[in-house]
């Protein structure tokens, strides 16, 4: 499996974020996006996944399954949560696995990995930032895809949330899946190859 | 269960809990109905002959209530992102959305009618077919609000707007919904060519609202 951009191009609102953007991942590779506040990595990694469309350039996904779009093989983590304040943790991640197409099994051994088995019956509306993050992420390995799309996924997390996620993302492109990561600091990732937003390069 | 159950499970849930809205418009539809003798005075025979035009007024208005929240609470918590990364495709998604905005807001107020056509001095006839009237034409109510939802789900307060885009497009779903009320107590015309018309505009709007609603969604990326 390949994901390859060439000359991507993207604007928002009238103003171009970015141009002549490449790069390309094979499977067990993972992508660093760096760059300054701004610089367009929220705006890459919704243009791959599909909720964004590039104002020039293409994208290109090689041995995926090919009756699937590329946003329909990605997980993609942002910046908002997904969650409902009124159903309980275990519902909020219940939901979003029978709606992605995950089995219903996954789930429980989900919650145990990411530190979420014991609080599984509380409404999410009593999550702290950092647990809401911790429930976002049991989505992606409670349903498999392929392709992982994360924005600043240590953000509100704590050290050990971090080394757990840090084992997550190894697992999984281990097992031959992407990573295409936005952040600011190091995620655990390393090495991977870096992508640089902002500065010309 | 498969996605669309689980969505329409989901959704459903929600409106029951806490926050949720399902009984505003219940209560929004009961204080329209119940201020109009109010406003009217004592007169029997007259509330009773605009009885159906109320009930269906006070139905359409009530049905406006929770719109904003139909695609707005998922676009601004992140959940419409992930929606559009499933593998359904959105105009089921959306369709199945509406499905159960009707069954938590719209059904409640087809129940409610018959007890509301009591305080209008309704007979049971006239009551009876107003029932029948809302249950066939809410729907369409719903459908055509989904288009509304979905255009203004950017907007901040775009709960406004989204009532004034919507109402001039539900005046023919009210116009055969009070015609055919009517129909049924007064005569002279049948009942059946109007609440057919009725139901007709139910199923085009339910073929054409999640699709057109599902069309505005993708071209608001942003």
């Amino acid at each position: 499996m390949r994901l390859g951009a060439s000359d991507l191009a993207c604007s928002r609102g009238g103003r171009e974020v970015f141009s002549g953007l490449r790069f390309e991942l094979s499977a067990g590779e993972a992508l660093v996006i760096t760059g300054a506040n701004g610089a367009g990595k929220s705006s890459l990694l919704r243009l791959i996944a599909g909720l964004l469309q590039p104002t020039g350039g293409t994208l290109l996904l090689d041995g995926g399954d090919t009756d699937l779009t590329l946003g329909e093989q990605v997980h993609y983590l942002g910046h908002q949560d997904a969650l409902k304040p009124s159903l309980t943790v275990a519902e909020n991640l219940a939901f979003w696995v029978q709606f992605l197409g995950g089995s219903q099994a996954a789930m429980a051994p989900a919650l145990a990995t990411i530190g979420l088995a014991g609080i599984a019956a509380l409404p999410a509306a009593y999550l702290s930032a950092g647990q809401r993050r911790r429930l976002s992420i049991a989505r992606l390995i409670a349903v498999k895809r392929p392709i992982w799309l994360l924005d600043e996924p240590t953000a509100a997390l704590d050290t050990e949330a971090q080394a757990t996620l840090a084992g997550l993302m190894a697992e999984h492109l281990s097992e031959g899946g992407l990573i295409v990561a936005a952040t600011h600091g190091p995620i655990g990732l390393e090495p991977a190859a870096e992508l640089k937003l902002g500065g010309r390069s | 269960m498969t996605a669309l159950t689980a969505l329409l499970v989901r959704d459903m849930r929600l409106a029951v809990r806490v926050g949720g809205g399902a009984l505003i418009g219940v209560l929004f539809f009961l204080i329209v109905v119940t201020i109009v003798p109010f406003a009217i005075g004592p007169d029997l025979a007259l509330l009773a002959q605009i009885g159906p035009a109320i009930l269906w007024l006070g139905a359409l208005l009530a049905s406006l209530l929770a719109l904003d929240r139909l695609i707005g609470a998922d676009y601004e918590d992140g959940s419409l992102d992930l929606i559009l990364t499933a593998r359904v495709p959105l105009e089921l998604a959306v369709a199945v959305k509406a499905l159960a905005h009707w069954l938590t807001t719209g059904l409640p107020l087809v129940a409610a009618a018959p007890l509301l056509g009591l305080l209008l001095n309704l007979d049971p006839t006239a009551t009876g077919a107003v029932a029948l009237t809302l249950a066939a034409g809410t729907p369409a109510l719903t459908f055509i609000g989904l288009v509304g939802a979905a255009l203004t789900v950017a907007l901040r307060r775009g709960g406004l707007l989204l009532a004034v885009l919507i109402l001039p497009l539900t005046i023919p779903v009210l116009i055969f919904g009070v015609a055919a009320s009517n129909a049924a107590v007064v005569g002279p015309v049948p009942f059946g060519p109007p609440f057919t018309i009725l139901c007709a505009l139910t199923l085009i709007s339910a073929v054409i609202g999640p699709i057109a609603a599902a069309a505005a969604l993708r071209h608001g990326l942003d």
